[in-house]
């Protein structure tokens, strides 16, 4: 506090002004700021104008039937007499491989999770996180590698199935690969509930279990949700690993030991035979659009999900 | 003394010290069943950390190290083989409320079920009466199943005392419960408060030294760790207390 004067002079300390430079640099910054939050926009709407420009032609051609497109498992796409275009197989594929792999993953993320957040000690703590963040790091052609090779060899002796690369052996390698990023945001989720209710539920009585089920969960519940709907999107992204897997073979599998074919594989191997602007050219970017609009519809769900949590 | 001779709580040469600070330098002291037991003194003098060895809710704090006894009901609490049900018999209301991000009616229903307790009707019974005493049934009773975090302040506060009520303790703990709630709800607590005293032990740590005046049969005051004087509440709030520092703390002079 500024002493007043005997006098009663009021005594003003003169704040600089702001100069015209930085005044003009704050407006440029926010500019940019913005920019860069639009931009986001405008390059998801520009990757779907070029998919769906390069895909549009073939709609409007005789030989395509959006019903076959979307319903009938053959896949013909170089057929000289009979050429057909359905993708079902390959979308059954990728919903059946991502379905195995969250059926691993989940319990295992989930409870990973839970256990680095609240049982394990400091140092356990941060050498589990390192290592799960490592795992992270496997770039996705070696785990195909993985699939590839020890995997369905394993598979083999374990079930004697004629062939190891299969929908088994690609959801156990995608959940491997989902597992880290579960692990490690459903952690964050955990993380983030207060201290307060650990210690108010367990100063009513509680054991840590029950603390854990009655308080813990629900409240991070959508932190959890997130958890798990990265975990799908990298699943059902997922396009080396289970190229190398799952065996590849255009079918609906009666069982988890039958090859699968996902739509995100079947474009990786096939768009560079076809010829550019060919019908089989622009079907592939069509399965991209679908591809596409199944990712968006999973957020869409999730969110929405998210927001009825929310409200409730 | 105290007109009871049963000791409900029995703390003996009691020291605490997170990591190597010290905060509370053995101190001794009882308390008799069914009394309402008040502890005031200033900030920073032990009383929240004394409060937390008695359930052992200082377990949460990972560097604490407690020396001496507290015997709970003639038990080491440190010796207990069930910390859960200590808990449950030593009711805790912290000075800032902790809401659980449930229902208001699981608020209450948390710990009778944690606890086994799974009938509706009884648990309905329970969470009624729970709130009825925490003076905030007439409040909520129209939307018990609404969030208990979207409470204000002061109904939170009522409702971690419901909480605290809805494992039938048979010792009360009170942390400063008032901080956040208006002076009338205040009152109509303390005559709940009173009327409980007839069942159950209360332990009352608070700022307000009236309200110490008010309610307990003996208070102790505490000073960095220490007890200044502690002593039937009629003979500390006098004129002439045996120690000076509390005559001047009761009477406001005190730093």
């Amino acid at each position: 506090m500024t002493a007043i004067p005997a006098s009663g002079e009021r005594v003003r300390t003169r704040l600089p002004g702001r100069r015209p430079l930085t005044i003009l640099g704050e407006r440029a910054l926010e500019i940019l700021i913005r920019l860069s939050g639009f931009s986001a926009i405008f390059f998801v709407l520009a990757i779907f104008f070029f998919v769906f420009r390069e895909a549009a032609p073939v709609l409007f051609t005789s030989e395509f039937d959006p019903k076959e497109f979307l319903f009938s498992t053959q896949w013909y796409p170089t057929s000289e007499r009979n050429v057909r275009y359905g993708t079902w197989a390959l979308t059954f594929g990728s919903v059946a491989v991502t379905a195995l792999a969250m059926v691993i993953a989940v319990p295992f993320g989930l409870g990973a999770a839970i256990y680095i957040s609240e049982f394990s000690g400091k140092k356990q703590k941060e050498i589990l996180k390192i290592v799960i963040e490592l795992l992270a790091a496997i770039p996705s052609v070696v785990w195909g590698f993985i699939g590839l090779t020890v995997m369905s060899k394993l598979i083999v002796t374990l079930t004697g199935a004629p062939v190891g690369v299969n929908l088994l052996n690609g959801g156990i390698i995608l959940a491997l690969m989902s597992i880290p990023i579960i692990v490690s945001i459903g952690e964050d989720a955990l993380k983030a509930v207060p201290d307060s209710y650990r210690e108010a539920a367990e100063a009513l009585g509680a054991t840590k279990l029950q603390m854990i089920r009655r308080v813990l969960l629900p409240a991070a519940r959508n932190g959890l949700l997130a958890a798990v709907l990265l975990g799908v999107g990298r699943a059902v992204g997922e396009t080396m690993a289970v190229l190398m897997a799952t065996g590849h073979a255009v079918q609906i599998p009666h069982g988890p030991l039958d090859s699968v074919r996902t739509l995100t594989a079947n474009i990786a191997a096939e768009l560079g035979e076809a010829a550019a602007g060919s019908p089989h050219y622009r079907v592939l970017f069509l399965t991209g659009v679908l591809l596409f609009c199944i990712t968006f519809a999973v957020n869409l769900t999730a969110d929405m999900a998210i927001r009825g949590l929310r409200r409730k | 003394m105290a007109a009871s001779t049963e000791k409900t709580i029995v703390v003996d040469d009691l020291r605490l010290a997170y990591s190597t600070r010290e905060v509370i330098h053995g101190i001794s002291f009882d308390v008799g069943r069914n009394e309402i037991f008040a502890i005031i003194g200033p900030a920073q003098s032990g009383k929240t950390s004394l409060l937390r060895c008695l359930n052992r809710t200082i377990d949460f704090v990972a560097d604490a190290s407690m020396t001496g006894t507290v015997l709970f009901e003639g038990e080491d609490v440190r010796r207990t083989r069930d910390v859960f049900a200590l808990r449950r018999k030593i009711g805790m209301v912290a000075p800032l409320p902790v809401g659980l991000p449930l229902s208001i009616y699981d608020n209450v229903a948390f710990a009778p079920r944690c606890a086994g307790m799974h009938d509706r009707e009884e648990l309905d019974g329970l969470v009624e009466r729970c709130l009825r005493q925490a003076a905030l049934w007439d409040e909520v009773k129209d939307r018990l199943n609404s969030l208990g975090t979207a409470l204000s302040g002061g109904q939170q506060q009522r409702l971690t005392i419901a909480r605290a009520l809805s494992h039938q303790p048979d010792v009360l703990c009170l942390d400063e419960f008032s901080i956040a709630i208006d002076p009338v709800t205040t009152m109509r607590i303390e005559d709940v408060l009173k009327e409980l005293s007839r069942e159950i032990t209360i332990v009352l740590v608070t700022n307000l030294v009236q309200q110490a005046r008010r309610l307990a049969k003996r208070t102790m005051f505490m000073w960095k760790g220490e007890i200044v004087e502690l002593g039937v509440t009629e003979v500390v709030f006098s004129d002439e207390p045996a120690d000076r520092r509390t005559y001047d703390y009761v009477h406001g002079i005190f730093g």
